[in-house]
C-alpha cells in the first residue's frame, strides 16, 4: 500500500481549482497531488517517497503516531520543508520550487502562531494586507462571523481562550481562500470536550466553504469524525488509505487494525474452504472467515490472523452457551477484568485462542453473573471477521497508539 | 507567625533597599539641589540664597555643550542600534549552538575597565597607527573631513573619535536588551508570516521588528542616557572642541570649584534627559506591547 490513490468524489465542486494543469483526462485536477514525495535527514528517512492524490473539496486526514512523517509531509505541501525527492502539485500546477508565500495554500499551525502584537482583526487581515486586497474590513468581519468571533475583533490573542485562538488561526488562514487549507494538529492544545466541539465546528466550516482541507492528527477518533478520507501513516509510509468506516471495518495490516480502534487478533490455521468462506482452527476452536475479507492468499495449512472488533462480539455466561445460534464463531474463555464506561462495559477475556480478548457490551441488560472469574462464551457473526497476513507483527500499532496520546511536538 | 509580624514583614524586607535609596540617591539629590541655588566662594563659604539665575547663566554659557552631548549620544545610539540589531538578530535566530559563546564575547569587554578600553581606542586611532593610515590611504578621511567629523589626516581629537568611543563602549547595553526581546520572538511566527504571503523583508517589518520594540526602546535608553552624560570618551579621544557636558560638569566640580554651576548643570542635564525619554516612550507606545 505504498502507492494509494483515491478516486475523485462523485460531485467535485466546480470552483475547486483552476484547470491550468496538464490533466490528461480533462477532469478537474486533484487539489493536491504528491508524486514520489520523500524527505531524508542524512541517513534518516522521515518520509519514504509517497504518491498521494487529494480530490478537490475533500476533507483529508493524515493520521499517525508521533514521528511517522505526517507533519513533515504537510510541511512539504506548505513549502516550509524542502522535499528530498518528488514533486508537489496543487490544482495541477507543480509548486515544488515555490516558496511558501507563493503557494495557494494556508496553514493552521499546531500552536496557532498568532501574531501577539496584533489584535484579532489584524491577525485575520494579515494575509489580505500582504496581497493588497481591497475591502479588508468587510471580509474580516464576514470571516469572524463564520468562526463566531464577531465581538472579539479588537482583542489581543493573549486575551482569548484556547478555543477562540484556534478559531482565529482558522479564520486567518481561510480568509485567503486558499486552494488547500493545511491543518497541523490544530486541536492538539485543547481539552477533550472543546476538541470534540471544534471537530464538528471545523467540519461545518469545511462544508460551508468547500475548500480542500488536509488535516494532520495523531487522534484516530478525530480523523474518523472529521475526514472523508484518512491516510494512516506509519514510519514514513502510508499504510492504508480510505474512508473512515472502510478503514475501520477492513484494516489492511495489523498496524491499522490496532492503531485505528481496537482489534482482537487471533492466530489461526486455515483448514479448508466451505463455499465463499475459509474455515480456520485456533487452539482447537473452529472459526469461519469470509474469503473476500482475507487480506492474504493462503491455502489449507497456511497461517492467518483472524480479527474481530470488540463491539461485534456478544458475551454470554458459560451456563447459557447452549442458547447460542448455529453458524456463529464461538470461543470459550474466562473474564479476567471489566471496566464500566457508562454506555458500555468493557471486558477482558482469557481464552485459549488469545490471552486478552477485548469485548465491549452495550449497557442494555446487564448480566450480574459477568464478573471477573466467570466462565463465558464469546460469539460473533462470521461475516464480521477479517483476515490478515500472519507474517506481520501482531502488536504493530499498539505502542504507537499509546505514544500518540502523549505527543507534544511534531518530529522535525 | 502572629498577624502583626506578618503585616510588618514586607516593610522589613524593603528596609535595606529604602535605606540605600535614601542615603545614596535622595540625600545627594537634595544636597545638590541646595548647592545649585547657593552663592558664595570657596574662601567665604557657600550659602543658600535661592539664586536661580545660576541655572540661566549655566545654560546660556554651556548650551553648545548640551547640544553636542545630546547629538553625540544620539549618533552613537543610532550607530549602536545599526550594529547591534543585526548582531542580536543573528545570535537569537541563527547562532544555534554558538549562541552562548557569542553572548560571552559580547559581554567580554566588561572584564576590563571602561577607562582601559577607552585608552585602547586612543592607541587604535593613533595618528600614525595602521587604522588611520589605512583610512587615509583609501581616502575615507577625505570624505569624513569634508563632513567635518575628522580633521586633516587625524582621527583622534575629532568628533568621529568621540562617537566611535561612545558607540564601542555602550554597544553591549544595546545588544543585551535587543537579544532578550528577539530571543522571545517565536520562530514559528516567521513561518506563519511566510505562509500568509509575507516575504522575508515584510516578515521582519510587520512581525519581528514590532515584537522586538521593547528591546529597541530599552537598548536605546540604556545607551543614550549614559552616553549623554559621559565625559571619559570626550576627555581621552576628543580635543577641547569636542567637550561634552560631562566634561564641563567634571571641570566645574573638580577644577574651577564652582559648585553651584556644576550642580545646576547636572540638574539641567537630568531634566533634559527625562524630557527626551518621556517623549520617546510616549511616541514608541511600548505600553501597548505584550
Amino acid at each position: 500500500m505504498t502507492a494509494p490513490r483515491t478516486d475523485p468524489p462523485a460531485a467535485a465542486p466546480d470552483d475547486a481549482a483552476p484547470g491550468t494543469g496538464p490533466d490528461a483526462a480533462g477532469a478537474a485536477p486533484d487539489a493536491v497531488r504528491l508524486t514520489g514525495l520523500g524527505k531524508s535527514y542524512g541517513s534518516f528517512t522521515a518520509v519514504h517517497p509517497l504518491d498521494l492524490a487529494v480530490p478537490a473539496g475533500s476533507f483529508f486526514a493524515l493520521l499517525g503516531a508521533s514521528g511517522c512523517g505526517k507533519t513533515t509531509t504537510l510541511r512539504m505541501i506548505a513549502g516550509l520543508e524542502e522535499p528530498s525527492t518528488g514533486t508537489v502539485a496543487l490544482g495541477g500546477r507543480d509548486v515544488t520550487a515555490l516558496p511558501p508565500y507563493k503557494r495557494p495554500v494556508n496553514t493552521v499551525f499546531q500552536h496557532y502562531a498568532l501574531f501577539p502584537h496584533l489584535d484579532v482583526h489584524e491577525n485575520v487581515a494579515f494575509g489580505l494586507r500582504r496581497r493588497g486586497v481591497k475591502g479588508v474590513k468587510e471580509q474580516v468581519a464576514e470571516m469572524l462571523e463564520l468562526v463566531q468571533l464577531g465581538g472579539l475583533a479588537r482583542r489581543k490573542p493573549h486575551q482569548l481562550s484556547g478555543g477562540q485562538q484556534q478559531r482565529v488561526a482558522v479564520a486567518r488562514a481561510l480568509i485567503n481562500k486558499p486552494e488547500v487549507l493545511l491543518l497541523d494538529e490544530p486541536l492538539g492544545a485543547l481539552d477533550l470536550k472543546l476538541r470534540r466541539q471544534m471537530q464538528l465546528e471545523l467540519k461545518r466550516i469545511q462544508t460551508e466553504v468547500g475548500i480542500t482541507f488536509i488535516h494532520v492528527t495523531h487522534d484516530q477518533e478525530e480523523a474518523m469524525t472529521m475526514a472523508d478520507t484518512v491516510a494512516v501513516m506509519n514510519a514514513g509510509r502510508v499504510e492504508q488509505l480510505g474512508a473512515p468506516a472502510d478503514l475501520y471495518e477492513n484494516p489492511g495490516s495489523t498496524f491499522v487494525a490496532n492503531f485505528l480502534g481496537t482489534s482482537n487478533l487471533i492466530e489461526a490455521e486455515v483448514t479448508g474452504t466451505s463455499g465463499t468462506d475459509l474455515t480456520l482452527v485456533s487452539a482447537g476452536q473452529r472459526l469461519t472467515l469470509p474469503a473476500a475479507r482475507c487480506r492474504t492468499a493462503v491455502g489449507p495449512g497456511g497461517r492467518v490472523l483472524a480479527g474481530v472488533r470488540p463491539e461485534k462480539i456478544t458475551l454470554v455466561h458459560g451456563d447459557d452457551a447452549a442458547a447460542i445460534p448455529e453458524g456463529r464463531n464461538r470461543v470459550p474463555g474466562r473474564i479476567t477484568g471489566s471496566g464500566f464506561t457508562g454506555v458500555a462495559t468493557g471486558y477482558v477475556v482469557d481464552s485459549p485462542v488469545c490471552p486478552e480478548l477485548e469485548v465491549v457490551v452495550p449497557n442494555v441488560e446487564r448480566d450480574s453473573r459477568l464478573v471477573p472469574g466467570a466462565p463465558v462464551v464469546l460469539h460473533w457473526n462470521p461475516a464480521h471477521t477479517f483476515g490478515l497476513d500472519a507474517a506481520q507483527d501482531i502488536d504493530a500499532g499498539l505502542d504507537a497508539g499509546l505514544d500518540a496520546g502523549l505527543e507534544a511536538e511534531p518530529a522535525a | 507567625m502572629n498577624p502583626a509580624r506578618r503585616r510588618l514583614t514586607p516593610y522589613l524586607l524593603l528596609l535595606a533597599g529604602v535605606a540605600w535609596l535614601l542615603v545614596f540617591f535622595v540625600a545627594p539629590m537634595v544636597y545638590q539641589a541646595s548647592t545649585s541655588v547657593q552663592t558664595g566662594s570657596l574662601d567665604k563659604g557657600f550659602r543658600v540664597t535661592w539664586h536661580f539665575a545660576t541655572y540661566w547663566d549655566a545654560l546660556r554659557e554651556y548650551w553648545p555643550h548640551f547640544v553636542r552631548s545630546l547629538l553625540y549620544a544620539g549618533i552613537a545610539t543610532a550607530a549602536c542600534l545599526a550594529i547591534g540589531y543585526p548582531l542580536a538578530y543573528m545570535i537569537a535566530f541563527r547562532a544555534g549552538r554558538w549562541r552562548n559563546v557569542v553572548m560571552v564575547l559580547v559581554v567580554a569587554p566588561f572584564f576590563t575597565s571602561f577607562l582601559i578600553r577607552t585608552l585602547a581606542w586612543e592607541t587604535i586611532l593613533a595618528d600614525q597607527g595602521p587604522v588611520v593610515r589605512f583610512l587615509d590611504a583609501v581616502h575615507v578621511l577625505d570624505v569624513t573631513s569634508w563632513l567635518h567629523v575628522t580633521q586633516g589626516h587625524r582621527v583622534l581629537a575629532t568628533p568621529l573619535a568621540v562617537v566611535c568611543g561612545l558607540t564601542y563602549n555602550f554597544l553591549p547595553f544595546m545588544i543585551l536588551p535587543l537579544y532578550t526581546s528577539l530571543e522571545r520572538v517565536d520562530a514559528r511566527l516567521h513561518e506563519a508570516a511566510g505562509d500568509l504571503y509575507a516575504t522575508a523583508l515584510t516578515t521582519f517589518r510587520t512581525v519581528t521588528f514590532p515584537l522586538s520594540l521593547p528591546g529597541v526602546v530599552a537598548g536605546t535608553l540604556l545607551t543614550f542616557i549614559p552616553a549623554s552624560g559621559d565625559y571619559i570618551n570626550a576627555e581621552l579621544l576628543g580635543s577641547t572642541n569636542q567637550k561634552m557636558i560631562g566634561n564641563v560638569i567634571q571641570a566645574q566640580f573638580l577644577r574651577v570649584l564652582d559648585y553651584p554651576t556644576a550642580a545646576a548643570l547636572s540638574f539641567i542635564l537630568m531634566a533634559a534627559i527625562l524630557a527626551i525619554v518621556t517623549v520617546y516612550i510616549r511616541r514608541s507606545g511600548t505600553e501597548e506591547l505584550v
